[in-house]
């Protein structure tokens, strides 16, 4: 009975951060005054959030038009579990809210408190966030007209560098999403022989062979690696680069030398380190060793191996490895 | 220009959660080995390959290069993808046939929607600027769709439940005795989290005859578009889909495979096409049974193509969607010739 694949969290986020334009840039630059502009259209119709084109001609637009910041509810849908980055983390209504002055509504949130609470025709106004940055997030979200008002605002989304006084012209927004990543089986069989100081590859039942990590597929034959081929911590430099260039995240000093690692009894070469000789003494063909992590730091990861050193053995003949190229 | 047909079609099992990987393989490896055995076609025989996917869903960037392996993909092969559903990449295939560039094509899509949290990971097909930062989730946006109907008289709850029914074993009245899951949705109104792939091989009608008895000749293809803004248009209607529809040839069509991953959208689609009462809507359950985030609307292809190969369609329609509420929609006609 094969194992259960090995799955891990993975957490994945970055800051989408866009340039706005003139319409757009206008549009957030009077958020940050807590003012509202649409923009009207070639039909006549006022569009809130502006639109750069006209949705039915294409026309560039470019007639801004400032709009009340209470309007009417067109259509709603209860939200009653909130997702992360919503506009409020208690149950809320999603909403198409058309602003007094507008023709187009725009979606948004409405404080609601209960779907009871809430129909279509319904009056609502902008809960200004606490803190404007010139973002769609300055509208916190929408409450009914004579609702309190006494809950604070979620912090305010993260700003783009810009000088004391200048508009803004960039919009962040964090992207964060989470998932749970599997390996393959393939994959897993590797990733667990590595916690034990192995090198698992597999071979390809029809061409027979041996991907180290082993493959969901053999990118030759399209079928699943299935053989276990326990292989050596020895191999070959096929091909390398120097790094010379610092970058964000790195944790070697350059200059130091990045290279494919083809190790003995492998068919396919992997990504690696190769220290412990001066960078401009690799070449192709250098036989070199893994160095490993002492034991306690070993888990399902490659990073077991620290990097790999030359063994001061002959260099392998270049038409030994040209086809591994 | 050559006429180009549906040779064959496969799907994998489509579940709510499978331990596979994002990158599709051990879904594709099995449903490539039976789309040859059906069409009796080795890899080889195949002159172009196309697919369907999306790194958000996955995760990762350029997870649609690992997918590849599950072709077999050395020697190198002529290959190309779109971050759409897969009927769009059918569409490129059909066009590369129809330019007389190549005589076969394979078109696979997959997703493991399940991998993250989807309703969250679809807010960022939305406008970037005033849209995706406030994260509304695509079934809240569904929602909204669905009132917009229900108070304009367009439609009833029970029309929905009546949709729905048809894929239950409860009736009308049992499911509308159900809790609202997101007023005015209730469960049954509502796509299934799925993970799934597709495939579908096209090629030339006269190849495609070798294949199969009755290929299903693809008499007409259109995609169009709705603007992005959803505030701009119209949410009780799908123009593009009308418009796409106005440009095939729709008469006598028996058969609809509509990829609507909510009951009104089911309703919005069928008054686009202006499918009358004889027409036979979602034999296989449509994307209310199962909905393979990137290949669903390539199976509505698929499983409305089989049924042209079977007999029990002359002239089907496929419909696919991407997007939020029926944003783009892509419209195929499929004959018995």
């Amino acid at each position: 009975m094969t194992e259960t694949p090995l799955a891990a969290p993975l957490n994945v986020g970055f800051d989408y951060t866009r340039s706005t334009g003139p319409v757009l840039g206008r549009f957030v630059n009077a958020l940050r005054d807590r003012r509202i502009e649409g923009i009207r259209g070639s039909d006549g119709r006022v569009h809130v959030p502006p639109v750069e084109y006209d949705p039915v001609t294409a026309e560039q637009l470019s007639e801004f038009v400032p709009v009340a910041e209470e309007g009417t509810v067109v259509s709603w849908s209860w939200c009653p579990r909130p997702l992360d980055g919503q506009p409020l983390n208690r149950p809320f209504a999603w909403a198409l809210v058309k602003l007094d002055g507008a023709d187009t509504p725009m979606l948004h949130a409405v404080d609601a408190g209960e779907p009871g609470n809430i129909h279509s025709g319904q009056r609502v106004r902008v809960r200004w966030a606490d803190e404007v940055v010139g973002h769609i997030r300055d509208i916190a979200y929408f409450l009914p007209v004579d609702a309190e008002d006494t809950t604070p605002t979620q912090p305010a989304p993260p700003v783009a560098d810009r000088e004391e006084g200048a508009p803004v012209s960039v919009v962040i927004t964090p992207v964060h999403l989470k998932y749970l990543h599997s390996a393959s089986p393939e994959e897993s069989t590797y990733l667990r022989g590595l916690a034990e100081g192995k090198l698992i590859g597999q071979r390809c039942p029809a061409c027979g062979k041996v991907y180290i990590p082993p493959r969901g597929a053999c990118p030759t034959d399209g079928v699943p690696t299935t053989e276990e081929v326990e292989l050596p911590d020895t191999g070959i430099v096929t091909t390398f680069c120097i790094v010379n260039v610092p970058f964000l995240g790195q944790r070697i000093k350059p200059p130091y030398v990045a290279a494919y690692i083809l190790l003995d009894g492998a068919d396919i070469a992997f990504l690696h380190l190769v220290l412990g000789c001066a960078a401009e003494d690799v070449k192709m063909g250098m036989r070199v060793r893994a160095a490993w992590k002492p034991r306690d730091e070993w888990w399902t990861s490659l990073e077991n191996i620290s990097h790999f050193e030359p063994t001061g053995e002959p260099d392998a003949a270049y038409e030994t490895f040209a086809h591994h190229l | 220009m050559p006429d180009v047909a549906i040779a064959g079609f496969a799907k994998a099992p489509n579940v709510r959660e499978t331990e596979g990987t994002t990158n599709g393989v051990e879904m594709l490896v099995p449903i490539f080995a039976e789309v040859f055995a059906q069409t009796g076609l080795s890899k080889q025989d195949i002159d172009f390959w196309c697919s369907g996917s999306s790194d958000y869903l996955a995760g990762r960037a350029f997870s649609f290069i690992a997918a590849v392996d599950a072709i077999g993909a050395f020697p190198p092969i002529h290959e190309s993808h779109v971050e759409m559903d897969a009927a769009w990449a059918l569409y490129e295939a059909w066009l590369k046939i129809k330019m007389g560039e190549v005589e076969t094509a394979l078109v696979y899509g997959f997703g493991k929607s399940s991998a993250g949290q989807l309703r969250r990971v679809l807010a960022l097909q939305l406008d970037p600027y005033v849209v995706t930062p406030l994260w509304p989730d695509s079934v809240s946006i569904a929602g909204i769709q669905a009132r917009l109907g229900l108070e304009a008289g367009l439609w009833s709850e029970k029309d929905l439940a009546e949709v729905a029914a048809r894929g239950t074993t409860q009736d009308v009245a049992e499911l509308l005795d159900t809790p609202y899951y997101a007023d005015p949705l209730r469960k049954h109104d509502i796509a299934p989290i799925t993970d799934g792939a597709a495939v579908i091989v096209l090629s030339t009608v006269e190849r495609a005859r070798e294949i199969v008895e009755r290929p299903a000749v693809i008499t007409g293809i259109e995609h169009r578009v709705d603007s992005p803004v959803l505030g701009a248009r119209d949410l009780t209607r799908s123009p593009s889909t009308e418009a796409a529809g106005k440009a095939l040839d729709l008469d006598g069509v028996d058969l609809a495979e509509l990829h609507a991953p909510f009951t009104h959208q089911e309703l919005i689609l069928r008054s686009a096409l202006g499918l009358g009462d004889g027409v036979k809507i979602n034999p296989s359950g449509g994307a209310l049974a199962a909905n393979p985030m990137f290949s669903a609307g390539l199976a509505r292809i698929g499983e409305a193509a089989i049924r042209i190969h079977s007999g029990e369609s002359r002239k089907a329609v496929a419909h696919a969607t991407s997007g939020p509420a029926l944003q783009q929609n892509l419209v195929t006609v499929l004959e018995a010739r």
